[in-house]
């Protein structure tokens, strides 16, 4: 139970993540293939903050007035523990994983973007968004070019 | 190894997660696209929540306005485009992928009891360079939000590459769909003024205020939340606004599609440039503490703001307001030329099908 509570969050991502690679996997639409890979990309970016959570911290805005108070903010947490953990008597999170995922959330709504550009250019030149039609069709086509023997 | 503190906080961590799992089985059970989609939106904000409950304030702001606005405009413009409203079903394909899944996602829960537990603050990545850049940020660089001052000054290298790829993105986007300005070459479609009265005076008023709180956002960065890459997006988000409610042909006079790509790469000149006047200033690429010469730095009182135990780093600042602002006008112009290349080609498209 214990284990359950300390190692929820990673569970939960672990979930998240898989669904999404189901989705890529089965769904044979590219659209929801694209879903898919949002989601996976959003369970990596959970993983990430989830590593960088501190207990009883506060969000990485350095506080200058309380730094002179000495008193720590977000919890009443025990002096010792903010004596040890702390930054000039405040308890933060790691900020360093909030950057990383700050910038991959709008690089991947770009990418998403060009993948989803990919699968209008496909549905024009194909006709559908269906991976296994889009199959079968170039497959034809390529039956077609080949000169007869 | 600390057992989790068992508040409030972390019951809202695990409610919030609960809701994320069940949005994403929706998701995974949903037919229709356009429900995904959605759903997806849904999915975006509810994981915005979580991130401000695990104190990522600047991830939340930016998964609200990308995941919950830009994505479901660029996704809803995909499958207007694609026509796939329903995707169809094949159960048999389905087991493979399900098994696989299961596998896989049992090795990695096995793998996570290897991890440090929810919060522990004597963690690897925790206590070692977390706590560095927290002790020396406000020393170093003199802003209070250490996300900001990392993303724009110690690792700004890192974010000169990020704002590239964006415009690298623009690029791609715009050479498969077009720029989409054959939109203003469609006959006009008339739309009654009588009719959308309620969201044309709404949005009326709510694009000034839109545009205003982005500049809040963006001049605001080193201070709270928010910064270039958020501002940017709220940005874009106003004039895609204005798109939905007045129609594509009025937005593109007021925000030419010239305008749009060429701000873009603007943006990535402003940012690479500051770089660059820090060279010729005597220091590193984007070593904003030679930003300005040495003869501009002593015109300039160093406890400007009469604090004589606070050394103020003017280099620093405007080093990291300017390459904000290329970041801004990059992010920005980049999601309006992509939002131009979906919606100009969907008029393109009907009126192509009307001609055939």
């Amino acid at each position: 139970m214990t284990w359950l509570a300390s190692h929820f969050n990673y569970v939960v991502v672990v979930i998240l993540m898989m669904a999404g690679l189901f989705i890529v996997f089965s769904s044979g639409n590219l659209i929801k293939r694209m879903i898919g890979l949002a989601m996976f990309q959003t369970s990596t970016g959970l993983f990430y903050i989830t590593l960088s959570k501190v207990s009883g911290g506060t969000a990485a805005i350095t506080l200058k007035a309380d730094s002179e108070t000495g008193r720590a903010l977000a919890a009443p947490l025990d002096p010792a523990y903010v004596a040890q953990f702390g930054v000039d008597g405040v308890v933060y999170s790691n900020p360093l994983p909030h950057v990383l995922i700050l910038t991959a959330i709008v690089v991947g709504v770009a990418t998403l973007a060009v993948g989803l550009a990919i699968a209008v250019r496909v549905r024009e030149a194909y006709g559908t968004v269906e991976a296994d039609e889009i199959d079968a069709l170039s497959r034809v086509a390529a039956e077609q070019a080949e000169p007869a023997p | 190894m600390s057992t989790p503190i068992l508040d409030a906080s972390f019951a809202l961590n695990v409610a919030l997660l609960l809701m994320l799992v069940a949005i994403a089985f929706a998701v995974v059970r949903t037919r229709s696209l356009l429900a995904a989609i959605l759903l997806m939106s849904v999915y975006s904000l509810a994981s915005a929540a979580w991130l401000m409950v695990a104190d990522a304030a600047d991830v939340a702001f930016t998964e609200a306005v990308v995941g919950a606005g830009v994505s479901t405009i660029v996704l809803l413009g995909a499958i207007l485009l694609a026509r796939g409203e329903t995707e169809r079903v094949n159960w048999k394909l389905m087991i493979v992928p399900g098994v696989l899944a299961a596998v896989v996602g049992g090795v990695l829960i096995y793998a996570a009891s290897g991890l440090p537990n929810y919060g522990d603050p004597a963690s690897p990545a925790n206590s070692h360079v977390g706590r560095a850049y927290l002790e020396a940020t406000y020393r170093d660089i003199g802003a209070p939000n250490v996300v900001t001052a990392v993303l724009a000054s110690y690792r700004g290298f890192d974010t000169l590459g990020e704002t590239v790829v964006i415009f690298a993105a623009c690029i791609g986007v715009a050479l498969m769909l077009g720029f989409g300005s054959r939109a203003t070459l469609a006959p006009p479609t008339e739309i009654p003024n009588d009719q959308h009265v309620v969201l044309r005076v709404v949005a009326k008023l709510l694009i000034p205020l839109i545009v205003l709180f982005a500049f809040y956002v963006q001049f605001h960065g080193d201070l709270g939340a928010g910064g270039g890459f958020q501002a940017g997006v709220i940005m874009a988000v106003a004039i895609i606004l204005h798109a939905l409610v007045f129609g594509l042909r009025a937005t593109m006079a007021a925000v030419p599609v010239s305008l749009a790509r060429s701000v873009a790469a603007l943006g990535v000149v402003v940012y690479a440039g500051v770089g660059i006047v820090c060279i010729i200033n005597g220091g590193g690429f984007l070593d904003y503490d030679y930003l300005f010469s040495p003869r501009v730095e002593a015109m300039i009182p160093a406890n400007l703001l009469g604090d004589p135990n606070h050394v103020h780093h003017w280099g620093q600042h405007f080093g990291i307001l300017f390459i904000e602002i290329g970041v801004l006008l990059t992010v920005s112009a980049t999601i309006v030329t992509m939002f131009y290349g979906f919606a100009g080609r969907t008029i393109e498209t009907i009126e192509a099908e009307r001609r055939t």
